[in-house]
């Protein structure tokens, strides 16, 4: 090996070190097998994740995408990292969520999973951080499979570690329609390859216009389009969802809430707009409609559901389909705004899931149960948690001077713009259903007395409730600032619907 | 299993070129067929094949679990450390040419490198996942002793051996199942 004397940049192979580094620590995580010592460790490596995504996020909006060569292998042969605008964006969402989440973790984790097994929750979350990172960044269709399954079978382990063995039932049925999803992924990119014989993502695109309305590319259309909706939960595909949200770890919660739906939406994007772009398939096919109609039966059925929860972690789970179905909603109008507003709530949503998911888990800590029942007096007994899932609830509901009124504007604007406006009359309808959901904790919360038996209910430590008011305040600081993050998706939709370059 | 002679016997004979078989699968991969994964599997199915015949007490005492979870985790560090040397060697990730001396050694040294930690990561899995399910008992850890202490090993008929090996494995795959089942109902 000649080491001396050759040109090593680190900037250069950034692409490659965003996902090597996560996924060189996780079996390093394995091998140390002590809980603090591994802690430690993803402490570091996610936080140096969200420096490498930052800086890469920056450099894409100084001078444009940057691609990358595996093994030097050259595009259409080789697999290709490439970010764009919506990849760079992505990266940062997932790594700073990543990065927010494992101070939190540490108390949470040690009360909610058992010693000998914690070492292997940070192993397998620098596992799934990896997938969702390598998902975002790489320009390979199979490729993405690859970092899809990655993510994942780490994220089935991480729900199953729970104490509570319900977690197991929720984590093997989240497997079932995780692997039916990622099957029919790769048979829809089985039968792209068929009919264009590359795998790059750039390359098919170029491809798939001549040959788009052959039935072989029809069918893979669709079966990647449903494969995915699987995985981001849309509804009525989202059966999975809350129970796996519901029995996981809460810091495993707080995580899969806000990263691991939103890259199947990314991958959605990528699918429709990337791939299929050239050939328009989402007006022509009418998936657009499809796709409309089930976002709006999301936001109700799903925030009516909601409402009727008793366990807190349940109910926002719940909501986490409702708020999928604005995302797709966003999308579906398929105009610059539309899309905008769409990746606009991947971020404010991570934000607000985060905070409010971050809560209960201080909640839980605290006492041991996530029914509602539960959170009397907290208003006076955890004032810190509770005034976060005001916040966090605030935001759902997207009342102004939080990230929920920034995603709602956008989205109203843009139903407008398409001159659908009794779609705009759905989505604030909708809202008073998340005003029902959310106010029905609070009201536990503050207007009931504590049980007479809890008096020893105190905060939760600082290591809790830092990251989750880091969360809670980035839902009001973005909402107040919406400036840098609707200007960075809105480029980013931009360049999906090749309106930009 | 002191009355098993023939089966005791063969499997000794066998061991030693089914690992043997493995490592040819493993380092001729680059020229013909086969490569880490194939080899790794092949190479697990020697200390699966002891386990069956000797025990699985026995087989962990030759392979402790901080054997294959070390496994598992060193040909991980393998495969992604060889794509790190290469950025030292300033090529890009995973990047054999720069290796050695010349591209065409360095291609050959990477990918058998690579395929080595394969190997290693695929052995010690399949390895765990035999020990897992192997060791795992649907009651309590004492009755499946008595089990295998009680079974007909008085008769020489190697279908014994199938039948034990597959009431095992379903038995406690089934209930597993079963109770997971039972929790989804409760």
């Amino acid at each position: 090996m000649s080491m001396a004397g050759t040109s090593f940049s680190l900037a250069e192979h950034l692409p490659a070190l965003q996902v090597v580094i996560p996924l060189m620590a996780a079996p390093v995580a394995v091998l140390i097998r002590r809980n603090t010592p591994a802690w430690s460790l993803a402490a570091v490596i996610t936080w140096i994740c969200l420096a490498i995504a930052i800086t890469l996020l920056n450099r894409v909006l100084d001078t444009g995408t940057i691609s990358y060569a595996l093994g030097g292998w050259a595009a259409p042969w080789g697999i290709e990292y490439r970010i764009d605008r919506i990849g760079a964006f992505m990266l940062v969402i997932v790594s700073a969520i990543g990065a927010v989440v494992v101070p939190y973790a540490r108390a949470s984790v040690a009360r909610e999973i058992s010693p000998d097994r914690q070492y292997l929750f940070y192993a397998m979350y620098l596992l799934c951080l990896a997938g969702l990172l390598g998902i975002a960044i790489t320009g390979d269709a199979f490729n993405l499979f690859v970092f899809l399954e990655i993510s994942s079978l780490s994220s089935y382990v991480l729900i199953s570690l729970a104490r509570d063995r319900r977690s197991l039932t929720a984590a093997y049925r989240y497997l079932i329609m995780g692997t039916i999803g990622a099957t029919f992924y790769i048979i829809g990119v089985g039968l792209m390859y068929m009919m264009t014989g590359t795998l790059n993502m750039a390359d098919l695109a170029q491809r798939i216009p001549a040959i788009a309305e052959t039935r072989t590319v029809l069918v893979a259309l669709g079966f990647l389009v449903v494969g995915i909706s699987l995985k981001l939960a849309l509804f009525p595909l989202h059966a999975w969802l809350p129970n796996a949200y519901a029995f996981a770890p809460s810091a495993v919660t707080v995580f899969l809430a806000s990263t691991a739906t939103k890259i199947a939406i990314y991958v959605l994007l990528r699918v429709l707009f990337t791939i299929f772009g050239k050939a328009d398939v989402i007006h022509v096919e009418d998936i657009g409609a499809v796709l409309m109609v089930l976002a709006v039966v999301a936001m109700f059925v799903a925030s009516t559901v909601a409402i009727f929860q008793d366990n807190v972690k349940r109910l926002l789970a719940f909501s986490s389909v409702a708020q999928v179905g604005y995302i797709i909603l966003g999308i579906s109008l398929v105009s610059q705004t539309g899309v905008a507003a769409g990746i606009i709530h991947v971020f404010n949503h991570a934000l607000m899931k985060g905070a409010l998911f971050m809560a209960v888990g201080c909640v839980f800590l605290r006492t041991g149960s996530m029914s509602v029942s539960a959170f009397a007096g907290l208003g006076r007994r955890m004032p810190v948690t509770m005034a976060a899932f005001v916040v966090g609830g605030l935001s759902l509901i997207g009342v102004p001077a939080t990230v929920g009124f920034v995603s709602k504007w956008y989205l109203i604007q843009a139903a407008l713009e398409a001159g659908l406006w009794p779609l705009a009359v759905l989505i604030l309808l909708s809202s008073l259903l998340a005003v029902i959901y959310v106010w029905k904790v609070v009201e536990v919360a503050y207007f009931q007395e504590p049980p007479s038996f809890r008096h020893d209910l105190r905060e939760a430590p600082l290591s809790m409730t830092v990251p989750m008011w880091l969360l809670a305040g980035g839902c009001i600081y973005f909402g107040l600032d919406a400036e840098t993050t609707f200007g960075i998706a809105h480029d980013a939709a931009g360049s999906l619907l090749g309106v930009l370059p | 299993m002191k009355e098993k002679p023939v089966l005791r016997v063969t499997s000794k004979l066998l061991i030693p070129p089914i690992m043997l078989f493995a490592l040819y699968v493993q380092f001729h991969g680059d020229f013909g067929p086969g490569g880490g994964f194939q080899a790794g599997v092949i190479f697990a199915s020697a200390f699966i094949l002891y386990a069956l015949i000797f025990g699985v007490d026995v087989a962990r005492r030759i392979v402790p679990a901080w054997v294959s979870r070390a496994g598992l985790s060193i040909g991980v560090l393998l495969y992604a450390g060889t794509g790190v040397a290469a950025l030292f060697g300033g090529g890009n990730f995973l990047d054999y040419s720069v290796l050695a001396h010349d591209a065409l050694h360095g291609q050959h040294l990477g990918i058998n490198v690579i395929e080595f930690g394969v190997g290693t990561t695929v052995a010690a899995a399949m390895v765990t996942i035999f020990f897992t399910f192997a060791s795992q008992s649907p009651h309590d850890p004492e009755d499946l002793r008595d089990e295998d202490d009680d079974a007909d090993f008085d008769d020489d008929f190697d279908d014994d051996l199938d039948d034990l090996i597959a009431s095992r494995t379903m038995s406690q795959g089934l209930s597993q199942a079963g109770g997971a089942g039972g929790r989804e109902a409760r």
